[in-house]
């Protein structure tokens, strides 16, 4: 993976196939702090103990048509080479929260790269999933919550060219308005 | 977060979203089935998905419905995608970069002449 985004995208992944009804994505760059952090939290099935314990393991994964699950144990790694952290909280009928922590200013830090492709992967392809992205640059937030939108939309699919088109653009502009300004 | 008056645009595009449907002749449901898994999103799959979204955008294509699915066991073939039209039998394709992507759509959703030189017997 080249990017953070992507990694986001595939720690969602998981959310979606954990059965997740809400997906909450929040991802907060504090450069006083030179923190870069990312979490995902889902309402799906959950894991025990044992499985969170076992779940960086590069052999162990869900999937049935391969031994070995490389999402989560390349996650980590990215995060402990940049002064960071991988940390996994789960209950077992409740949910899971991915939290990802790295230095911002590490020389081995990939970029986050292309946020905004990946909120509107996640939400056209996964529409029976309530997605909210929260994402902060220092004290500027884009907030976006797919309910009000879904409400509105009253079962028109997200599909259709003219609303998609209105998502691609809200999305993408803001992100783009938190972001700061590359001189 | 959506504004009071983009959610009012929302309101109006809602309609026109709804006109051109009633328009649209019906030929099949056409489904496009965008492989997500790590090895897909390693792969490339997220640039895939956004060709794909960005031609429905820009032809003005409705009526197509697009979804993910995990790893199907042949990962040094992605990214994959899948397209079902109406009752017909899915057709899978390998190594779709978002070229190859918008020539399925052009040709296969748009026209229903599949791109044989990317189709995975599966």
């Amino acid at each position: 993976m080249r990017e953070l985004s992507l990694h986001l995208l595939d720690i969602a992944e998981n959310s979606v196939a954990a059965g997740a009804r809400t997906i909450r994505i929040n991802v907060r760059e504090d450069l006083a702090a030179d923190r870069l952090y990312l979490a995902v939290q889902d309402n799906g099935k959950g894991m025990d103990a044992a499985t969170v314990a076992r779940v960086t393991d590069p052999f162990v994964t869900s999937r049935t048509t391969r031994k070995v699950g490389l999402g989560l144990p390349l996650l980590k790694e990215a995060a402990e080479l940049c002064r960071g952290y991988l940390r996994i909280t789960s209950e077992v009928g409740q949910g899971t929260l991915v939290e990802v922590e790295f230095q911002h200013s590490n020389i081995d830090r990939m970029p986050l790269g292309d946020l905004a492709s990946t909120f509107l992967t996640l939400l056209i392809s996964s529409p029976e999933v309530n997605w909210v992205f929260h994402y902060q640059v220092n004290q500027q937030i884009f907030f976006f919550d797919d309910a009000l939108v879904k409400e509105e939309l009253q079962g028109v699919p997200m599909t259709e060219p003219v609303i998609l088109g209105f998502l691609h653009e809200l999305l993408f502009n803001g992100v783009a308005s938190v972001q700061p300004v590359v001189s | 977060m959506p504004t009071v008056k983009s959610l009012e645009d929302l309101k109006k595009l809602r309609e026109e979203a709804l006109e051109k449907r009633r328009v649209k002749t019906a030929s099949g449901q056409v489904q496009v089935i965008v492989g997500m898994g790590t090895c897909g999103i390693a792969a490339g799959a997220r640039d895939t998905m956004k060709a794909i979204l960005e031609y429905i955008e820009k032809e003005s294509v409705s009526g197509v419905v697009v979804t993910q699915t995990g790893c199907i066991g042949m990962c040094e073939k992605e990214p994959i995608v899948q397209v079902v039209i109406g009752e017909q039998a899915k057709v899978t394709y390998g190594k779709v970069n978002p070229e190859t992507a918008r020539r399925i759509m052009k040709e296969h959703v748009g026209t229903g002449a599949p791109v044989s030189d990317h189709v995975l017997p599966v």
